[in-house]
This record gives structure tokens, sequence and C-alpha cells, in this order.
């Protein structure tokens, strides 16, 4: 066993764990945070990636060890530090994009997916479709065949430098069900609070 | 809703306010957000974590099994054998042919043999290391064509047959023939279609846990709560009444997930002897060996047409190979024949299909079940016609065209049909009329079309109930809580179930709350599979909201002193029509019901008319609505390595009305791109020993954000009159042409007919020199 001295989320961590323990359990088993997910616990999948001091990497091949006394930004983090930085409450952009695309549909990769994201647009403010395709290539995802992600990320990008984004082929006006229109905004807003 | 009592497709109220939108999930955010909880994320206190021993060799007698040495160890808190858990089960009640762990023998290699439950991982795997099996090996059959021959070595002994044969089929309608003898043109050849696997991202997870009481509770990471319910109580020998099946949040199944598993009944079992919670979680490698995955088929197609195109016989030969296991391969073979009869009119068809047993992992449904392997043949098939006539491959499909409101030959009722509007759309999108055929050596285009089932009336157990239920709750805050045994495996059926309860209702989508796939809490469902949940769920939902609705609207009526006819529910109100002063709260308007009748609630139910046709087998593959797809694809061939690109996929797909059209692209996408995939890099095959060659997530070669081409979806509504407000199923269709587009394509690209699956550099390579030497 073997104490380990981390940041998580914004907190000072104080926890033990065996020594051959990789980040991925400390997280999961020992601290509690399932957000991180675990597909392959061999870093094929990439669901497992979180932020370390702002870098994605595989939690599952990381050991716990070697994150003593660095910053770790899980899924469960990103959200309140949004809230924190922003003052505005609610998820992340990155988050929401991703939500408002339909990019979640089991949502077993996006943890390690919008992880991989967020350390993109940290770095580049408006990446391009190549660019965004190689900031994911490490994170695995079985159900969208990465379109809806694709979508998102440049939703994300976009919608922070004001610019107009390509509707994809089924939103096209000549292509579009009928009501198939809806802004990508949610339309209405919920019920006034009444007495129960 | 039973069949005698339907729903016309219309708006509740004029006009649709959510269905038709492209409205959030109601669990995105918290998939978003790292809340939702999936099977490996629950964590109970004094939990004891559970691992499997598998079979070495593909094909073993087992003598004997020694425990001792696991038993004694510290740590280890129970080991069981297959003699602990003898009873038989299988999906398909016909074909029990599965034990939890292996009884006598292990028919794979990876077959499960014996299960420890220790303090943590790390001890029961050790603790696995030290169980000693004694094993008589027998020689294994891997191969389907020896194993149909050989009746020497019997995979399963102790069947009525005496042979390796699974399942036979032989099906023949109109005069086949005569079609034969009397066509223009006969086109025959061989087709075969590899093995591929789900591999969903979350890896098959269960945690069992027992109360003082005797009561079994059991969370799973499965598709089908409803059958892992009815299994758990045959092997654990359990009044069902005392075990509740929960399928917490899910990460991916495509049909992997829906047998019952080996991992459940252990978990059950070793909580019963431990008195602990118990958790088994499978490696990636052991997901890989239970597969359950698209069956190989090696297939022979004859066609028979007229000059003009016209098809006027199909006549189909085909070899499945299982795998050890039964799993639901009696109604693969039914369906490797019964879904081709569209979206083509076939005057005349026979097919003959056999699934044999190997010792190898079983197969089972992955998306598009038993038909994507037969519609990768036939629309190759069409594409040689086409070639050999002269005709446009787009305009012979068109021609070929069966109908809406038509019943096929195989006596299939196909209600609404909007395959020609699919053709259309991918025909104008791809620019298919100015670059087929024209592209320079290298590209090219291939276009393809399928059918697919939105369920079927085949309910797998023989029953009079409803396949679907629906329970819907009020509260006096004005939420909703609707109740469905349907499982959400992130295809987003909850999302459809709230959409449907709140149009009904007039409500805002986020004042419906769906809990689901709870079998002490949901009314049954089947589960999710054949593509039924959005139709027939959907209808269920539906039909409870309108009971409903009915009394609230009465209650408010009655208060006004109006007409019920003048009454709306929009958007959280209820309004009279004829007075646009008079307006109430829909919550209001829930305590004038609740008051008025009492504690509100109401249930709802689908089940689908008698279909099929009136022979052994008709009903298997009969569904109350089908859906269309027609897919364009672009390749780039290099003809150096023989490597192919997918460039781009245009697929359009006729899903009925899109109750949400952003959800409905992507399972195209997602359709296209698993089609994609099973085109050019996956191959789920096992080498001479019985050993998978690449059970990884790397070395199986899943598409990576860098592989994937350019989907571009496209919805084609064509509105039936039986799906829920005319909805059909969108999650399997769209995958079934994407295969033989890409194969049409590289024929396009650079004139070479590839009839076998998958499209590796090597193959395309022999297939260029060969096309060289011909040419020389």
């Amino acid at each position: 066993m073997r104490t380990l001295r981390l940041e998580v989320n914004g907190d000072e961590v104080v926890t033990s764990a065996p020594d051959h323990w990789t980040l991925l359990e400390v997280l999961r088993y020992g601290l509690g945070l399932t957000g991180s997910k675990q597909g392959c616990d061999k870093g094929d999948c990439g669901a497992c990636t979180v932020l370390l001091d702002g870098e994605p990497v595989l939690a599952c091949l990381t050991l716990a060890a070697s994150a003593e006394g660095r910053r770790v930004l899980t899924i469960e983090g990103l959200m309140p530090q949004w809230t924190r930085e922003s003052g505005t409450p609610g998820p992340h952009p990155v988050q929401d994009a991703f939500d408002r695309c339909g990019a979640l549909q089991c949502g077993f990769c996006q943890p390690g997916m919008m992880l991989s994201a967020k350390a993109l647009l940290d770095r580049v403010a408006e990446p391009t479709l190549d660019e965004i395709r190689a900031a994911l290539a490490g994170n695995l995802c079985r159900c969208t065949g990465y379109t809806q992600i694709f979508q998102a990320v440049q939703l994300a990008a976009a919608e922070r430098a004001g610019k107009p984004v390509e509707p994809p082929s089924w939103r096209r006006p000549e292509h579009t069900p009928a009501g198939g229109e809806l802004p990508w905004k949610e339309g209405r807003p919920p019920q006034e609070p009444a007495e129960v | 809703m039973a069949a005698r009592d339907r729903h016309g497709p219309e708006a509740p109220w004029g006009e649709f306010e959510i269905v038709g939108k492209a409205n959030r999930k109601v669990d995105g955010l918290d998939k978003a957000t790292g809340a939702a909880l999936y099977t490996d994320d629950i964590q109970l206190p004094g939990m004891l974590h559970a691992k499997i021993l598998r079979s070495p060799h593909p094909h073993a007698r087992i003598r004997g099994i020694d425990v001792s040495a696991a038993e004694a160890m510290p740590g280890v808190h129970a080991v069981i054998t297959g003699r602990d858990l003898p009873t038989r089960y299988g999906i398909i009640p016909w074909t029990p042919d599965e034990t939890a762990l292996a009884v006598d023998k292990v028919r794979f290699l990876g077959d499960e043999v014996a299960a420890v439950a220790a303090v943590d991982e790390d001890t029961a795997i050790e603790a696995l290391e030290r169980i000693r099996v004694d094993y008589e090996v027998l020689e294994p059959l891997l191969d389907p064509e020896e194993a149909l021959r050989r009746t020497d070595v019997l995979v399963h002994e102790g069947r009525k047959r005496a042979d390796n044969v699974s399942k036979h089929v032989a099906l023949e309608f109109g005069p086949v023939d005569d079609a034969f003898r009397d066509a223009d043109l006969v086109v025959e050849n061989d087709y075969s279609f590899h093995g591929t696997t789900h591999a969903p991202i979350e890896p098959h997870c269960a945690v069992a846990h027992w109360s003082a009481s005797g009561r079994l509770t059991l969370w799973s990471s499965t598709q089908i709560t409803h059958y892992v319910h009815r299994a758990l109580a045959r092997v654990l020998g359990l009044d069902p009444a005392r075990i509740r099946v929960i399928q917490p949040c899910l990460g991916g199944a495509f049909g992997g997930k829906s047998d019952p598993f080996s991992l459940e009944f252990c978990v059950a079992e070793l909580a019963r002897r431990t008195g602990r919670p118990v958790k088994m979680l499978w490696t990636r490698e052991e997901v890989f060996y239970a597969h359950r995955g698209r069956h190989p088929m090696r297939m022979r197609y004859r066609t028979a047409v007229r000059k003009d195109g016209r098809i006027t016989g199909v006549d189909a030969r085909i070899l499945i190979d299982g795998g050890a296991y039964s799993s639901y391969g009696l109604v693969t073979t039914y369906y490797s024949g019964q879904l081709l009869t569209g979206p083509y009119a076939f005057p005349s068809y026979r097919f003959d299909s056999t699934r044999v047993f190997t010792n190898k992992p079983p197969c089972g449904p992955k998306r598009g079940h038993g038909s994507v392997q037969p519609r990768f043949a036939f629309e190759v098939q069409l594409d040689e016609i086409a070639h050999a006539l002269g005709i446009d491959p787009i305009q012979l499909r068109r021609r070929n065209f069966i109908g809406e409101g038509v019943e096929t030959v195989n006596g299939q009722r196909i209600t609404s049909n909007g395959f020609l509007r699919c053709l259309d759309l991918v025909e104008e999108a791809s620019g298919w009329k100015e670059r087929y055929g024209r592209l320079p050596r290298g590209r090219g285009l291939g276009v393809a079309g399928s059918m697919y089932i939105s369920g079927t009336n085949y309910p797998i157990y023989p029953n009079d109930m409803p396949q679907a239920g629906v329970q819907i709750k009020v509260d006096r805050s004005g939420l909703v809580t609707v109740f469905t045994g349907g499982n959400d495996i992130g295809q987003g059926s909850n999302s459809v179930a709230a959409y449907l309860v709140a149009e009904e209702l007039g409500l805002d989508q986020r004042d419906v709350r769906v809990v689901a796939a709870d079998t002490d809490l949901c009314p049954v469902d089947l589960g999710a599979y054949s593509s039924r949940v959005t139709f027939m769920v959907g209808n269920a939902c539906i039909d409870a909201a309108r009971k409903l609705r009915r009394q609230v609207v009465e209650a408010v009526a009655d208060e006004w002193g109006v007409d019920p006819h003048r009454i709306r529910m929009v958007r959280g109100t209820v309004l009279d029509l004829e007075d646009p002063e008079r307006t109430m709260t829909t919550r209001q308007a829930f305590h004038l019901a609740e008051a008025r009748f009492d504690t509100l609630g109401a249930t709802g139910s689908y089940n689908t008319p008698k279909l099929g046709g009136d022979y052994r087998g008709g009903s298997i593959g009969a569904s109350p609505a089908y859906s269309f797809t027609a897919h364009v694809a672009e390749v780039e061939v290099d003809e150096e390595t023989g490597m192919v690109r997918v460039e781009k996929v245009w697929c359009a797909h006729d899903c009925g009305r899109a109750l949400n059209p952003m959800l409905v692209a992507g399972q195209i996408e997602g359709s296209c791109y698993m089609g994609v995939a099973e085109a050019l890099l996956e191959d789920h095959d096992v080498d001479h020993h019985g050993l998978h060659r690449g059970p990884s997530l790397l070395d199986y070669r899943m598409p990576t954000s860098m592989d994937v081409p350019e989907f571009l979806a496209f919805i084609a509504e064509s509105v039936d009159p039986e799906g829920p407000y005319g909805a059909k199923e969108a999650g399997e269709g769209p995958l079934h042409s994407s295969i033989p587009a890409v194969a049409n394509a590289i024929f396009d690209a650079v004139g070479i007919r590839l009839r076998h699956l998958p499209f590796t550099p090597a193959r395309v390579l022999r297939a260029l020199r060969e096309q060289e030497a011909a040419h020389a």
C-alpha cells in the first residue's frame, strides 16, 4: 500500500492504494469517481482519458504513484470547474454541445472523448476537422461513427468564436423531414413554478 | 394497444410540439457529466469480486475438477463449477443447450468452467490458477463445411440429430424452377461473409445482491432484462417473484448483450453462497470470446432476370457457422432467408439455410441479425446483373421496387415503403448521374438497397400477453413518470418514451421522467432487439398517455362546462379552443383530474397483429412495419497497396416518421460506420487452435476518428400507418446496404468483383493480379 497525495478536480486528496494500482483504479474504486470508464484496461480505447496537468492521459496506463502531486481533472470536475470559472452554473460548453448534437448515444466513451476535446479546444481555438480527428484518435466510439462528435466539437468552438456552423446533412433544408427544423438552442423555457 | 385499436400517425393536438425535432435526450447531460451509473460503477458494501476460469481447449471432455486448493486460499469465499448450476438454458426455449458453467464438456476455447468469488480481483485471479481441471482433449471442428460433413465428432451429443446441424430451414415460394428455365439471364456466384463482433466499449458486467429475506437483485449490462429474469429463475431454481433484474445505464450492446450470460448466473449463485454482494466484470479479451456476433456465412446465390432487369426468381443456399451454442441460431437461420424479400419484388424465391455447430465462440445477433450477410451477397449480385444487362444499378433497383401496401412472396405484409425516395436522395446527393462510371480509374461509386424489420411478432416464448407494456404515474408537481421495461442501450429509447408521452399530454419533455428496465418496477417489455423498441414501446406509451389524457380532458371540460372536443393540452397549458381567455396549467388540470378520478395513472401496451405466412416459421421475420435504406459509397482504391479507402457514404433511410431526426441521423451514421468497418477492417476469427486472432480493441482494428469517411445521413419519412405517430426502426436497417455499396464501388473504381469479405489489401491485390492476367 502507498499513500498518495494528488489534486483531483480542484481538491487536495489523500488516499492509499496498492502499489500496482493505476490512476484509473484509484479514481474509480478508491475515490468513487466512476465517470472515468474502463473499456479495455490496456490503453486501446481511451474511455479512461483524464487530464493530468491539463494534458490528456490514459488513466488505465498511468500508475497512480506517478500522478503523485499532480493535477487531475476527471469528467466529474468539468462542470464544477466551468461553473467556478465562468460564473454560469451548468455543464461545460463541450458537454453541452455533445448533448445538443446527439453525440451521447451509450455515453460510455464520451467522458474520455470530451476531455480530449476540451484539451484540444484549450490549445487550439478553432480547430480544423483534421485537427479534431487527430485529437480524438485515441478515443474509440462504437455508437456514433464520430460524425456527431465532430459536429459537437465544431459547435463548441464556433459558439465560443461567435461564428456560424454548417448544418449537418440531415438538417439541410432540401433534405429536412417534415417538422425537422429546430434551433440549435433549446426551445421553450421551463414551466413557471407554482404551488403543488 | 391491441392490434385492433390502432391510433393513427397524426399529431395528437393538430401539430407536433416535440416529435420531429432535434430535442435533447433525457439522459444526455447525465452521461456528459459522468453522473450516469453503469453496472461497473455500482459498488456495494462488502462486495466480493468474481472471476471465471475458461477452457484452454476448443473441445474437451471434463473428467474432473479439483477446486480444493483454490477454496483453501485466504480471501477466497466461494468456488463453483458446472455441477452447482447444471440446469440448461438458452435464449430460444426450443434450444436450451447452454449451462452457466460447463458440466461435462467444453465446446470452445474460452468456454466457462468454474467461478471464484474473492475479496478482490487479484485474489480471484490467483485462485483460478489453483483450480485443476482434468481434460480429455477432443478433436475440434473449426470449419463449418467439415462440421457439416462429420458425424464422428459431435459438438453437442444427445440431441435428436446425430450430426452437427444446429438448424436447417428450406422454404420455397412461387414457381422457382420455371423462373430459372424461362429467364433471359441467370447470374450465379458464391459469396462469403466473415465473422464480426459487436465490441461495445463497455465490457459485460453483473452485480448480485441477496437480501436476508431471500430476494435476489441483479444489476446487469444486458439488453434483455426480461429474458435474464426468466433465465435466472430457471437456472437458480428460484421463484421469479424473488428476483429483481435491473439494467443500469448501458455502454453499448449492438446485440452483444442479448443472451443471458454466464456471469449473471455466477454472481447470483456466488452471492447466495457467500451472503455478500458479488461483482463480475469481464475483461476485453473475455468479451471477444463471449462474442454472439455476426455469423460467418457461405452463400450461393442464383438470380433469374428478364432482359429489362426484372427479377423473376431467386435461389439461395447458405451455410451458417454458428459456433459452439444455439443462442438465437434458430432465428438467424430463418432470418438469413426470410428478410430478403424486399425492397424488391420476387415472383419466386427459394432458400436453403443450414446452421452448424463448430468449436468456436458462439455466434448470435449483431446489428441487422441474420440478414446483413445475405443482403451483401444479393446486392452485389444485383450489381452484376445491372452490368450484364447494361442497366444503371439505381434504375435496376427502381424497376424491381415492391411497392407499398403489398405482400411479399413469403407472406410478409409491407405497409409503408419509402425506398424510392431513399434512392432519389442518395442518387441526387452523390451526383450519381454525372459521376457513376465516369470517375478516373481508382475511384468509384456503388449503390445498394435494403429492408429491415421493426420488431417481429415472434415473441421468443409463445404467449398471448403484450410484447410491450408501459405504466404512467402523475405527481401533483406536474411531473409525469413513465415506467417501461424497454432497454435503453444508448439508442435513446427512454428519450423516445419521454417525447411521446410529453407530446400526448402537452408537456415539456423535461417534465417527463422515465424509469426503465427494472423488473420490480416496470411492466414487461421483451427487450432491445430486432429493432422493436421504438415501434412497440412507443405505441404502448401513446396508448397509456391517451388513456390518461382522456381523464384529464374530461375533468377540465366538466370544470368549465364545455364539450371535451374544445380542450387542447399544449406546452404545459390547457386551453379552450373557443375561448382564448380560458386556460389553466396542466398541473392544475392534473389536480382536477385526481380529485375527480382518484389517484392518476394509466397503463398501455402493444402487441403485434397476427402477421406472417401460414407455414412453419412464417411468423419469424414478420414485422408490423419494415424500414428501407439506400446507400451510395464512394471509394478510392490504391492499386499499389491494395488499400481501399471509403471517402464518403450517402445513406438515406426510411424510418417512418422521424421522432427525433438527430437521433435517427446518429443511428444512420453509426450503422454506416459499423458497416464500413466490417467491409474493410474488422475480422472476428480463430486460428487452428481455436484461439482468437486478435481479442483486443487494437488488434480487432476498430476504426478510429482518423479512419472514418464522411457520412451523410438523409431521412426519408414514409409515415407508417401503425407505427407510433408513423415511426419505424432506425437502428439496424441502415447497416445492411453499406457493405455491398462499398463492394460495388470497388467494382466501379477498378473493375474487380469482390464477393468475399473483408476487403483486405491482400484480397484486393489478388483480384487486381487476376484481372491483369485475364487481360494479358
